[in-house]
């Protein structure tokens, strides 16, 4: 299969903005570079400076009991490297990973259903979506906290319909807060996926299906490779977002599967240890962003 | 002008020390003044922080109006985020010489590093007659001596069960490791919140002589390791505790002993138990900032809620333990009972969350995620 005939997903490229002819002759003069230096100085004063100061913090000295100090030492990266904060960082990339797998394989078959029905049924699905995006992490983590209570939670259905002998506690555990970064990350997964679904060529499926392929295999053997670009930015997009959850951990997850963020939350708020917290964080950044790298790799040598 | 910024989870959960209320900083632009040539002597002012929802409203319902009555001074109230996040927005904001608040109310662990980092204004004990009257343990001094804060408020954790699951009522902190009570307990997630610490020492090891070296730390630890089959939920927002506690979900824990007692009187099945070894005292302390210009109404804030009339008034309506000496009260009897106790109390020892909070910090992580 040729490239070209692949859709572009929205999120990876910033020349699908352009008009295809304005691609040759590049833009000159700084009155047609101001569209570009807006963005680059919001990213700047806000990405860029910001990370600058948590990078330089994670360096500062730590005073025990008391605040921090300027300096440039490694020991807050020296005590990352701890079997405590590392098997914290290994389950957390195991659990985004594991979230933005589910979220992502219950997410495409979702949308590409709603790509194909009607218009007034899409405006509504996605109307509802957008809807579930307002409810705060805290509303959604207390809700999925008390649906999954003994007392009043689900299982309490299973017993009146005779399904259950008695009513259980279904959180906090592993599955319940797997599930609740899943809800959250959900409507994000369908938005990512949306516009590359839509613009999938009806050719492609209804060429498969004329010779003979079921819809379940068409879906799999077709659609899904083809929209493999735009599943694999909405992987890295769950990825991410869950890795920086750490409300729901609390919320839903026993203590062992607090993630980094929730770690990353007890030193800055309760332990008043910034520079530590800087640390993790960077860490973390690195981590995730190394990891990305490598998914990116791989996806980019599986098209070769 | 600065407003409180949600840090914790805590504040968006319906319960008092950790609700924000982030209207609360949108007075303090009124409190500059008018500085019309016609007012003859310009209002005094001064901006007083509490923990953010009940405590806040209940300061501005019944203390700071007549505070004000009292002595001509306006009060702007700031609502604070709980945990440390408060310290660090005051550190940050006094090293730009600015004082979001004048006076604050801060919990011991905060107090302590302030101090550390010479964060608080010494008081002058001399012009408030009536915070000399106060428990003397309960001041916080800097090394030298100087007084850094005057007690505020104290108030009580205790052993908290649901009264349709526990008919009996436990007597002691031994029943949180009661093998019987399997996935039943809600306990406070940080060693420097729950101050289990202290309460296994009193309850195993005969007091708090065990904690003094990190060895005798590990043994208590891993003594507190054993009643990890027992806990249900290790709770960092009090709201997610009282729902289940009230409910029944998780029908026995730690929890504050005032708001124990205000549930149970609004008939929810909750009782709150001064266990035999002691319910544990917890304080919140008034402390102000260095880079507060109004240390002066500072003094007479800090000493007006000092006196026994203050006190009563926040028993009573607030529901915190005084922070003087019983016979200097008129509190009944009943009134004394529903926000403290006679029994000795376990008395938290704050310098393992500070001299050596790192370390317990981390050892008691890895102990409750192991």
């Amino acid at each position: 299969m040729t490239t070209t005939r692949e859709p572009q997903p929205t999120m990876t490229s910033a020349a699908a903005v352009l008009p295809p002819d304005a691609a040759g002759d590049g833009p000159r003069g700084l009155r047609q570079h101001l569209p570009v230096l807006y963005p680059a100085a919001m990213l700047l004063v806000f990405f860029v400076v910001p990370f600058g100061i948590m990078l330089a913090f994670s360096f500062f000295h730590r005073v025990q009991g008391g605040f921090y100090e300027p300096a440039f030492e490694l020991d807050n990266y020296a005590r990352f490297l701890t079997p405590l904060f590392v098997s914290a960082l290994g389950f957390s990339i195991l659990l985004c990973g594991l979230a933005a797998t589910v979220c992502v394989a219950l997410a495409l078959p979702f949308t590409w259903l709603l790509g194909r029905s009607s218009v007034r049924v899409q405006t509504a699905w996605l109307v509802f979506i957008l809807s579930v995006l307002s409810l705060s992490e805290v509303i959604v983590g207390f809700s999925w906290s008390v649906l999954l209570s003994r007392s009043a939670g689900v299982s309490n259905l299973l017993v009146a319909l005779g399904l259950a002998a008695e009513p259980a506690a279904w959180s906090p555990s592993f599955p319940a807060l797997l599930m609740g970064l899943c809800y959250v990350s959900l409507p994000y997964a369908v938005l990512v996926l949306y516009p590359s679904v839509v613009r999938l060529p009806s050719e492609i499926t209804e060429a498969a299906r004329t010779l003979g392929a079921s819809p379940v295999r068409t879906f799999l053997t077709v659609v899904v490779p083809s929209l493999r670009r735009a599943v694999v930015a909405t992987l890295i997009l769950v990825f991410v977002f869950t890795l920086g959850s750490y409300l729901l951990p609390q919320l839903l997850g026993q203590p062992q599967h607090w993630t980094l963020s929730v770690l990353i939350t007890d030193q800055a708020v309760y332990q008043s240890n910034v520079p530590f917290a800087a640390a993790i964080a960077v860490f973390l950044m690195l981590v995730s962003l190394g990891l990305i790298g490598i998914t990116l790799l791989l996806s980019e040598r599986g098209r070769a | 002008m600065t407003k409180p910024t949600p840090h914790s989870l805590g504040h968006l959960a319906l319960n008092r020390r950790s609700l924000m209320k982030t209207a609360a900083a949108a007075s303090a632009v009124g409190a500059v003044g008018l500085r019309a040539p016609f007012v003859h002597a310009q209002q005094r002012s001064l901006k007083v922080g509490t923990y953010g929802g009940y405590f806040e409203e209940s300061f501005t319902k019944h203390i700071f109006p007549e505070f004000t009555k009292a002595t001509g001074i306006k009060v702007d109230s700031v609502a604070e985020p709980t945990g440390e996040a408060w310290l660090v927005q005051l550190q940050t904001a006094a090293r730009a010489g600015q004082a979001p608040a004048d006076v604050s109310m801060m919990a011991q662990v905060a107090m302590i590093r302030g101090t550390t980092g010479e964060l608080w204004q010494p008081l002058d004990m001399q012009k408030m007659p009536n915070a000399q009257k106060t428990i003397a343990d309960y001041l916080n001094k800097y090394p030298d001596g100087r007084i850094a804060g005057v007690p505020a408020v104290t108030w009580y954790i205790t052993l908290v069960t649901n009264t349709d699951v526990y008919k009996q009522e436990p007597q002691s902190w031994a029943a949180l490791w009661d093998k019987a009570n399997t996935k039943k307990l809600g306990l406070l997630a940080l060693a420097s919140n729950s101050f289990l610490l202290e309460i296994a020492s009193e309850t195993f090891f005969g007091g708090q002589d065990v904690l003094k070296d990190e060895a005798g730390i590990a043994k208590v630890l891993e003594k507190i390791a054993e009643l990890k089959p027992n806990v249900a939920l290790w709770y960092r927002d009090e709201g997610q505790f009282q729902q289940a506690l009230q409910s029944g979900e998780i029908p026995m824990g730690q929890y504050y002993h005032d708001v124990t007692g205000l549930a149970a009187g609004e008939g929810f099945p909750v009782r709150s138990t001064f266990p035999k070894e002691g319910g544990v005292v917890d304080r919140g302390s008034w402390a102000v900032v260095k880079s507060s210009t109004r240390i002066e109404e500072a003094h007479v804030f800090i000493d007006y809620m000092s006196q026994p009339a203050a006190q009563g008034v926040l028993a009573r309506k607030v529901g915190t333990a005084p922070t003087l000496p019983r016979q200097l009260l008129d509190l009944s009897d009943k009134e004394f009972a529903a926000v403290s106790s006679e029994k000795k109390p376990i008395i938290p020892n704050y310098q393992l969350y500070t001299t050596r909070g790192d370390w317990v910090a981390d050892k008691w992580t890895a102990m409750i995620t192991g």
